[in-house]
């Protein structure tokens, strides 16, 4: 490959890495996987001039369960959390998506922070962070603040990082009775981004009623779209198939996506109508103890 | 289950029918494999190609002072340059010509417009940022539709072309076929785009041209299946002497067809080496060789069949638009402007058919390669193979039953085609009984007849193809001129091992190996002890090279016949050895015996030992020979595939759950290597039936430029495929094989869209291209037109 010329920098600590950042502000690009930023600059799409390697930074690389809530830092890869104990405790749903994203090859390199701040709207796990009420925690020179998702996916390739921040950590709350999830996507091949996916949630209280519900989209929009309304029709209720249905086909008119060599967008429409309901159905079924 | 014939070597000789592990996989394996790109020489200069943004536009100036100014860049080469050395413009290998680089107009998006030479890749990239090129849009021509109802023209250079056709052709007899619609008593017919799929090798195309300014040496570096054919090209297209040109094709990763044209990067290139003096690398990217190297297919093809009352097929139809893109470029024999596309009578006997072609310039990347096909016969199987099924399902009937009825039967062959074909033998009844079997052909039936109609939808896909390969007979075969024949040079030296050089190609088939199984099963020299040499002019006998399955056919046909005429030389050797007389010599594998005392023999490797130590007098020296195979007729491999699929009805996805490929190539020399050959190319068939076309927006945008857009399978979306086999020898190839490469490729796309058609044919749904995407299987379920 031969992208344009750029500065490479490899800093040893968190600090070193953030008064880099901060040094360069928006001429530099944090490099962790590279799983989208080098085939962007191989392609000359992105053309930073410089990369601040971050992969030096091992401290970074966890998947936890800590207080509260399940932590991924910044450099763990999306195979860390691929049949990882934490997670299927914790997030179903992310269990459920991350085999699905990209490709075995990928995943071994590519980071689930990385993904989440690149906000392509043809991302999985933006749509498993909106279901499931995650955060972001950014981390500069000047400290760390935390930023619930729906904040912080701002648009197409768009996050609400301030210049010098980086991604540091993810947290993912734990539910608070017996969850279930789900992230079923249509993809042409392996490796391929989405034609269309969703994400779904359901935490059931001990009256087997809903006490809180996600769902959300990939590739239907110019962000991962999360369908509030369809998560109210559900909360509080008694999970039915009729009520899936009813949640699924608003989630189907929520979305707007787009024609394309994927397909038209009646039929996305519908392969988000299909799923929503299948991936409710397979979150209850996982809530109740059943098969996930 | 196989029917292999037994091996009469020992699998340590390792002759025909044992499948010995391939001799070039130790390098390959352990990235030791020497490509194009591996290639580094004293003082190289690395060359990137400015690539038109744009579809369809006027060049009216290109400006590279900032490109020529950067520093490192030494040179930057336009079209305007090579017209001075009449390099501009090149032949096709279909008769037509082609731009080098563009002068007066780009024709399609990724055309060459200029290059830039520079000491290093690196910034040979940057610097195309730094040319300049002043465009006047036009009319972008995406279809051959429209192609043929504009006014613009995309040949506007061609003194007295006066619209976009770039070829008419026909094949049969139209009065016979008129006759035969006359009286049929039904007429089933099919109106089907096979898209634009693009071969895609896992190593693109690219050369490193070394033009000695001293001696005028010219040695390329080249990825080419065939580097003999390549070599005279340049000598006629440069007017280089041909003695001083010496084309290298070390080792390629793969080619299915697209390194069998010249491109003009490899034009420039040599240019560019020729007046710098000094070497130059050219590397294609991914983008660039999907963009504009030679595509397959893009046939819009209109098939009808006229049936009996005994729902007997008695005449075909086919008519033929193709998009040939901006220039005429089918690698394909100069006598058949349409490939082979009239084998589309297929596995069936009946006597008239009439097929018509007409090519269209559009728009678009030039190529009509055959993609791992023997040139349009991919096309021709799909047609008649889906239209054989349409018909049994239009008449009610079980596709297998009707394609049993209709079969040319086994003692038909020889079997003259209504379109001058004679197949060399068959036994297509035989294939398809074997594959029912294997997959349970009425069990399928069974549970699809009592499936939820509600749930996943069932659906049984049968492809009963006929293959002609092996080209060809100089009478009809040639490719600009040079006769389609191949040639085989053996030497053996005195210990007994074996050189082996050929006029073909291997880019990953294993010619290494199964080269060295044909001499091992000829003279019983084991086949660990044949070097296989190919791809370098200066060291191998002239040949065509690699394409269309020919190798086994002829190149193998050459070293069975070369093998052939050292063991009559052998025979003399060992008469005098052995102080008998050569009638009173008996050969079995590896050694002559005297007739009656079986403990009086010399071994092959005694013989070789005699041939430069003690050789009779008045015999030349020596264990050495070549030779030239020009075939009597092609060869006509066949198969029945089966597949089974289910169909998702919400999202429209569908999946094989069970398949069966039958194979009958005739004798298989390494039955390994040939299932390998099988797998792929059911793969290869599987990916542009599910998923791969490259498509282009109405500005002429190429989309799927790349391998996240342009789709190729990974093993996981793959089906598990059990192969099944029968053995109908050629009879009139040395050892009865007929070639491989290319059946699966070329059988099996109809049979997984028969699958899907079948699943879906009671809901009304008689036809959905290639490829059936799921959101074109859920448009034709809900009655929504869901193209693209």
């Amino acid at each position: 490959m031969y992208p344009p010329a750029f500065e490479y920098w490899s800093p040893k600590s968190l600090d070193e890495a953030l008064s880099k950042l901060q040094e360069l502000g928006h001429d530099g690009r944090v490099l962790a996987g590279g799983q989208s930023l080098i085939p962007m600059m191989k392609l000359r799409l992105a053309a930073p001039a410089n990369l601040v390697d971050i992969n030096n930074l091992t401290d970074l690389a966890y998947v936890r369960a800590d207080n509260g809530h399940l932590a991924i830092g910044a450099l763990a890869r999306h195979a860390d959390v691929v049949d990882n104990d934490h997670v299927k405790t914790i997030s179903p749903t992310m269990a459920s998506a991350a085999p699905w994203v990209a490709d075995p090859l990928v995943r071994n390199r590519g980071t689930v922070a990385g993904s989440i701040a690149h906000c392509d709207p043809e991302g999985d796990w933006n749509s498993v962070m909106l279901a499931v009420g995650a955060s972001v925690v950014a981390t500069s020179t000047s400290g760390q603040r935390v930023i619930p998702i729906g904040d912080f996916v701002v648009d197409f390739f768009t996050n609400s990082l301030a210049e010098g921040e980086m991604v540091t950590e993810i947290q993912i709350p734990r539910p608070t009775g017996s969850a279930g999830g789900a992230y079923l996507k249509l993809e042409r091949k392996i490796g391929d981004y989405a034609t269309a996916a969703v994400a779904t949630f359901l935490d059931l209280a001990t009256d087997g009623t809903v006490s809180n519900a996600g769902i959300a989209l990939t590739a239907v929009a110019s962000k991962n779209l999360k369908v509030t309304e369809a998560e109210q029709m559900l909360i509080g209720q008694t999970p039915s198939p009729e009520l899936f249905a009813e949640a699924a086909a608003v989630a189907a008119a929520a979305c707007d996506p787009e024609s394309d060599v994927r397909g038209p967008a009646e039929y996305k429409r519908a392969v988000i109508n299909a799923y929503t309901k299948r991936g409710l159905a397979k979150a209850l079924a996982q809530a109740q103890g059943g098969a996930s | 289950m196989t029917t292999t014939h037994d091996p009469i070597t020992t699998f340590e000789v390792g002759g025909v029918g044992h499948s010995v592990l391939r001799k070039e996989d130790d390098r390959f394996v352990q990235g030791a494999g020497n490509y194009v790109d591996d290639i580094v020489l004293k003082g190289m200069l690395h060359m990137a190609i400015l690539r038109s943004p744009v579809a369809h536009a006027r060049i009216l100036g290109i400006d590279a002072s900032e490109a020529e100014a950067m520093e490192g860049v030494v040179a930057v080469v336009t079209g305007a340059m090579l017209e001075g050395y009449n390099l501009a413009w090149m032949p096709t290998l279909s008769g037509d010509t082609q731009a080098v680089l563009a002068t007066d107009k780009v024709r399609y998006q990724g055309q060459e417009v200029a290059a830039v030479i520079a000491t290093d890749p690196y910034i040979a990239k940057d610097a195309l940022a730094g040319i300049f090129v002043d465009y006047e849009e036009l009319e972008a021509i995406t279809t051959p539709q429209q192609s043929l109802a504009t006014e613009t023209l995309i040949r506007d250079e061609k003194e007295g072309q006066t619209d976009n056709v770039a070829y008419t052709w026909e094949a049969g007899d139209a009065a016979i076929t008129d006759a035969a619609f006359a009286a049929a008593h039904r007429v089933v017919s099919l109106e089907s785009h096979y898209p634009r799929s693009h071969p895609s090798p896992l190593e693109t195309c690219g050369c490193v041209s070394d033009v000695n300014p001293i001696t005028g040496q010219v040695t390329i570096y080249l990825t080419s299946q065939a580097p003999h054919a390549h070599r005279t090209l340049f000598a006629l297209v440069a007017g280089l002497p041909e003695e001083k040109i010496r084309i290298i094709s070390p080792d390629i990763g793969g080619g299915f067809g697209n390194k069998v044209p010249i491109y003009p990067g490899y034009v420039v290139a040599t240019a560019a080496s020729l007046v710098l003096g000094k070497p130059v690398k050219w590397v294609e990217s991914r983008s660039e060789n999907i963009i504009s190297t030679g595509f397959g297919r893009d046939y819009h093809m209109t098939g009808s069949l006229a049936l009996d009352e005994d729902n007997r097929i008695t005449g075909m139809r086919a008519a033929i638009l193709s998009d040939q893109g901006a220039f005429f470029a089918d690698a394909q024999p100069s006598k058949f402007k349409a490939g082979l596309f009239h084998i589309c009578t297929g596995s069936y006997d009946f006597g008239a058919a009439h097929v018509t072609a007409k090519g269209a310039f559009t728009n678009k990347a030039p190529g009509g390669v055959a993609y791992r096909c023997s040139f349009r016969v991919t096309e021709a199987s799909y047609l008649i193979e889906r239209l054989a099924d349409k018909a049994a399902h239009e008449i009610g009937m079980d596709p297998t039953e009707f394609r049993e009825l209709n079969f040319i039967k086994k003692e038909q062959f020889p079997y003259h085609s209504p379109t001058g074909f004679v197949y060399d033998s068959g036994d297509y009844h035989g294939a398809m009984t074997l594959a029912k079997e294997m997959i349970d052909y009425d069990g399928w039936r069974e549970k699809q007849r009592n499936q939820d109609p509600d749930g996943k939808l069932i659906g049984i896909g049968i492809a009963s193809f006929t293959e002609v390969v092996g080209a060809g007979p100089s009478k009809d075969y040639d490719i600009v001129g040079l006769k389609m024949f191949d040639s085989a040079e053996l030497r053996i030296h005195p210990t007994g091992k074996a050189i082996l050089k050929l006029g073909v190609k291997s880019q990953g088939q294993g010619h290494e190996t199964t080269f060295a199984q044909i001499v091992a099963e000829e003279l019983g020299i084991p086949a660990n002890d044949i070097k296989v040499i190919e791809g370098d002019t200066d060291n191998t006998p002239y040949g065509l090279g690699t394409y269309a399955s020919r190798s086994t056919p002829v190149g193998g046909a050459a070293t069975s016949m070369v093998a052939r005429k050292l063991r009559e030389k052998a025979r003399k050797l060992a008469a005098h050895l052995l102080e008998a007389s050569e009638d009173d010599l008996e050969w079995e594998v590896g050694k002559f015996s005297v007739k009656g005392s079986p403990e009086s023999f010399v071994t092959i490797q005694d013989i070789a030992f005699a041939a430069y130590t003690n050789h009779p007098e008045g015999m030349e020296a020596g264990l050495e020979g070549v030779h030239y195979y020009d075939p009597p007729n092609m060869t006509y491999p066949f198969g029945t595939y089966i597949v089974v699929v289910e169909i998702d009805q919400d999202d429209g996805t569908w999946e094989v759950v069970d398949m069966v490929a039958v194979d009958d190539c005739g004798v298989r020399i390494n039955p390994m290597i040939v299932e390998g050959q099988i797998t792929g190319g059911l793969t290869e068939g599987f990916a542009k039936a599910n998923m791969q076309w490259i498509s282009f927006d109405d500005n002429g945008n190429c989309i799927g430029s790349n391998f996240m857009d342009y789709l190729v399978p990974t093993a996981w979306e793959t089906p598990k495929f059990k192969l099944g086999e029968t053995v109908t020898p050629s009879p009139h190839h040395p050892i009865g094989a007929k070639g491989v490469g290319e059946s699966a490729t070329v059988g099996s796309p109809a049979a997984y869209v028969n699958a899907v058609v079948d699943a879906l044919w009671s809901r009304g749904v008689t036809n959905i291209d290639m490829p059936v995407l799921p959101h074109r299987v859920w448009g034709a379920l809900n009655g929504v037109d869901a193209k693209p």
